[in-house]
């Protein structure tokens, strides 16, 4: 019963998600930028820009510029969360792929580190006069149900063991549409609970930032503005309902 | 008013300061009148029904600038902006955080056009707009200068001077605008330029620049006016035209052309670089400003442009006027607008061109020569003005608006010192004054917003006795005149890049 629960709710939030940030995607993809407005000194080519957007993804190079210890906490919360999520990839293949099975145990400290990086990025916004002015409900929140999720991992994994096998099945069976029995274990809902409410509010929330950075025009314009005319189609309208029968004598 | 504005005490150590919520609420500028209002096609004032047309403007901004929706979304409160604005650093007010400025007009974003800002306002922090936050809105959308400081920053390189534009032009198109930018709009279509300077008048002041360098040189050099066939279209900031220091960089330019046998000529109909047109944030505005240029340059038949010391105009120049106007290269060969003008201008040359590339092309060429000791009397330090610094460039190498001004004070002068690299190059800090904000009503803010400036000249001035600020901004230049003497300087510490070369350059008679 729990595990038909389980599984309505996770093929409806995979589904949302998917449908949500695709949708988002193409909002921000089919929305014009007018203008040439990159952050500059910027990159003159698209090699540049490639090398730009891909230092500020993996390494959060402005975050770095702007302060050490959000950069840190951030960082470290991040590429942890990259770690755990690869490690969980042996939930998702069988027989699993072996360099996921190689980065397991790195998977295991990048679950704490995860957390420590959480925890250290909610002191911050507890405690910093300035973080605590801007931050809403949700901002804790937030740090909450990533602290949580988190949380809730690792404690099946040092503490209150569930039955791995049996999630494997679980999950292969959702992915093969031949459903599997969840194995009963408080934790273990938690998790699945928690996962399903961060796939849910993903393309509502401020975590659209992980899309959104790919198409903030300050860091994915090339700076070529003399070299190449920039013109987006509303803003052609006003060149051709400017151009008068006379000019087009003068434009051959 | 301005008897009561005293500087704020430098900061021992540079610190983030505590907030003071409220400190600013009352500065806010004098709004338009129905007349300077309406001469741009906005509402003369608030309209009934301000909410619903505020609205649905947001809406349609949303849908035609990419930055806007994109800025909107994706903020996670992080705070790395959080102390990098000029005016939160001078105010303390943390509405004047860069993040805290957005949020005004996120709340409201997140309430019209969000699904959790719809069910749950009160845990994402959505907002009703109300005739109090469309308040809050003129007053601090209105202490923003647009340098766009926090972009550098920001993870996601959110721009708030895109917000601030965003929230100027809603505000327009309800009846609430800002008098100072918007009268000098309507003067710049009514008479040519920002400062109101009619031909004649012009004219007469160009003569009378002839004679001043014609008695300080005993050399005849050349300030022309509408001259058809001119190698050279200069567009210069009207400040250049009268106001003190300016016009000693307009006579370093006239020099500069002079020395290197340049045919060039001013335009009356084009008489300012400046656009106001990008600090309200109507692409309308901005648009038909840009196309004084484009008329005068296709009327004089000039092939190349070049643009005078001044920081706002050279990004819109510089980024904007090649999508505005045709001015640049590389438009569609069946762009027919564009290829009208981009026909007749000389490519070998960058278009438009800064007059500090003109000059270190000279430089470099060797066409050119300096009596460095001309400076001595000078120590010079660099002011990296915000709009050449993160929103154009020079030269062809990414870092070449740092550059070049450098190498041309280097190459005119002998003693220059750099001011602390956190507060220079892209990190330079604004100089309190840009934006639209260059108005008596915001003394207050900009003596306050020039307090990072100030204390890092202090540092230089105490330290190696550095006497002179050289820029390359209009706006720079009319804001330090006025806040330094506030900060206990002396006014004319601040001058142009062109005012060193012009004291120093070798002139012979042509």
């Amino acid at each position: 019963m729990v595990g038909t629960l389980f599984a309505i709710l996770l093929y409806l939030a995979t589904l949302l998600f998917v449908v949500g940030v695709l949708y988002r995607i193409r909002v921000y993809s089919r929305t014009p930028a007018p203008l040439k407005i990159p952050t500059t000194p910027a990159p003159i080519n698209t090699g540049g820009v490639v090398l730009r957007m891909t230092r500020e993804v993996l390494f959060f190079e402005s975050l770095f510029k702007a302060n050490l210890w959000t950069w840190g906490l951030g960082w470290l919360f991040h590429a942890s969360l990259a770690l755990v999520l690869l490690r969980h990839l042996r939930y998702f293949t069988e027989p699993v792929w072996s360099w996921v099975a190689l980065i397991q145990p790195f998977g295991v400290y990048a679950g704490i580190a995860m957390l420590l990086g959480l925890a250290g990025l909610w002191v911050r916004r507890l405690f910093v006069e300035r973080i605590r002015y801007i931050s809403t409900p949700s901002d804790h929140l937030m740090l909450v149900l990533l602290m949580v999720i988190a949380a809730s991992g690792l404690l099946m994994k040092f503490l209150a063991h569930t039955d791995v096998i049996a999630v494997k099945g679980f999950i292969l069976g959702l992915m093969y549409f031949n459903w599997q029995p969840l194995p009963a274990h408080f934790g273990l809902y938690v998790h699945l609970f928690l996962v399903a409410v961060l796939l849910l509010i993903f393309p509502i929330s401020k975590l659209l930032h992980a899309p959104g950075v790919f198409f903030s025009p300050s860091r994915n314009q090339a700076d070529n503005p003399r070299e190449k005319r920039h013109i987006s189609a509303w803003a052609k309208q006003l060149d051709t309902s400017q151009l008068g029968p006379n000019d087009m004598g003068n434009a051959k | 008013m301005s008897a009561t504005i005293t500087a704020p005490a430098y900061r021992i150590i540079p610190i983030i300061p505590a907030l003071k919520p409220g400190a600013m609420e009352d500065s806010k500028p004098f709004v338009a009148n129905d007349k300077i209002q309406e001469a741009l096609g906005f509402p003369g004032q608030l309209v009934e029904d301000w909410h619903d047309r505020a609205i649905a403007r947001m809406g349609e901004l949303l849908g035609k600038y990419r930055s806007l929706k994109v800025y909107m979304d994706a903020c996670v409160h992080c705070g790395a902006c959080s102390d990098k604005c000029h005016y939160f650093i001078g105010t303390q007010d943390p509405k004047n955080m860069p993040v805290a400025r957005q949020d005004l007009l996120r709340s409201v974003y997140r309430r019209y056009f969000t699904l959790p800002g719809k069910f749950f306002p009160k845990l994402v922090g959505a907002r009703d707009l109300t005739r109090e936050v469309l308040d809050e809105w003129y007053t601090y959308f209105n202490q923003c200068s647009e340098c766009r400081r926090c972009s550098v920053f920001c993870p996601y390189g959110i721009d708030t001077a895109e917000v601030t534009m965003a929230a100027r032009e809603i505000l327009d198109c309800v009846g609430y605008g800002q008098k100072y930018s918007n009268e000098i709009i309507g003067k710049v279509h009514r008479i040519g330029n920002n400062l109101g300077l009619p031909g004649p008048a012009l004219l007469d002041t160009l003569e009378g620049l002839e004679e001043d360098v014609k008695e300080g040189t005993g050399i005849d050099v050349r300030f022309p006016l509408d001259v058809k066939g001119a190698e050279v279209l200069l567009i210069t900031p009207s400040a250049d035209f009268f106001a003190e220091p300016h016009i000693d960089s307009l006579i370093g330019y006239a020099k500069v052309f002079h020395a290197t046998g340049t045919s060039w000529t001013l335009s009356s109909m084009a008489s300012e670089a400046g656009n106001f047109g990008m600090f309200i944030g109507n692409y309308e505005q901005l648009r038909k400003i840009a196309m004084r240029i484009r008329e005068a340059a296709l009327e004089l038949g000039v092939k190349r442009i070049i643009v005078g010391e001044c920081g706002h105009a050279w990004r819109v120049a510089y980024s904007f006027w090649n999508t505005l106007t045709g001015v640049g290269d590389g438009a569609d060969a069946n762009d027919r607008f564009a290829m009208m003008l981009q026909k007749q201008l000389d490519h070998r040359y960058k278009q438009p061109m800064h007059i500090c590339e003109f000059t270190w092309d000279m430089i470099e060429q060797g066409a050119l020569s300096f009596d460095k000791e001309a400076n001595d009397k000078h120590i010079i330090t660099f002011h990296d003005s915000c709009n050449v610094a993160r929103g154009s460039r020079m030269g062809n190498f990414a870092g070449g608006q740092f550059e070049i001004p450098r190498n041309i004070i280097k190459a005119v002068a002998n003693n220059f010192v750099e001011m602390p690299s956190s507060t220079t190059r892209e990190q330079t800090f604004c100089c309190g004054g840009g934006g639209g904000l260059l108005t008596d009503d915001l003394l207050d803010l900009r003596v306050k917003g020039a307090l990072p400036r100030m204390e890092v000249l202090q540092q230089v001035v105490d330290e190696h006795g550095v006497n002179f600020m050289a820029c390359i901004c209009a706006i720079c230049k009319a804001q330090f005149t006025k806040v330094m003497p506030i900060y206990g300087f002396d006014r004319r510490m601040i001058g142009g890049v062109h005012q060193l070369v012009s004291n120093a350059i070798r002139l012979d008679n042509k």
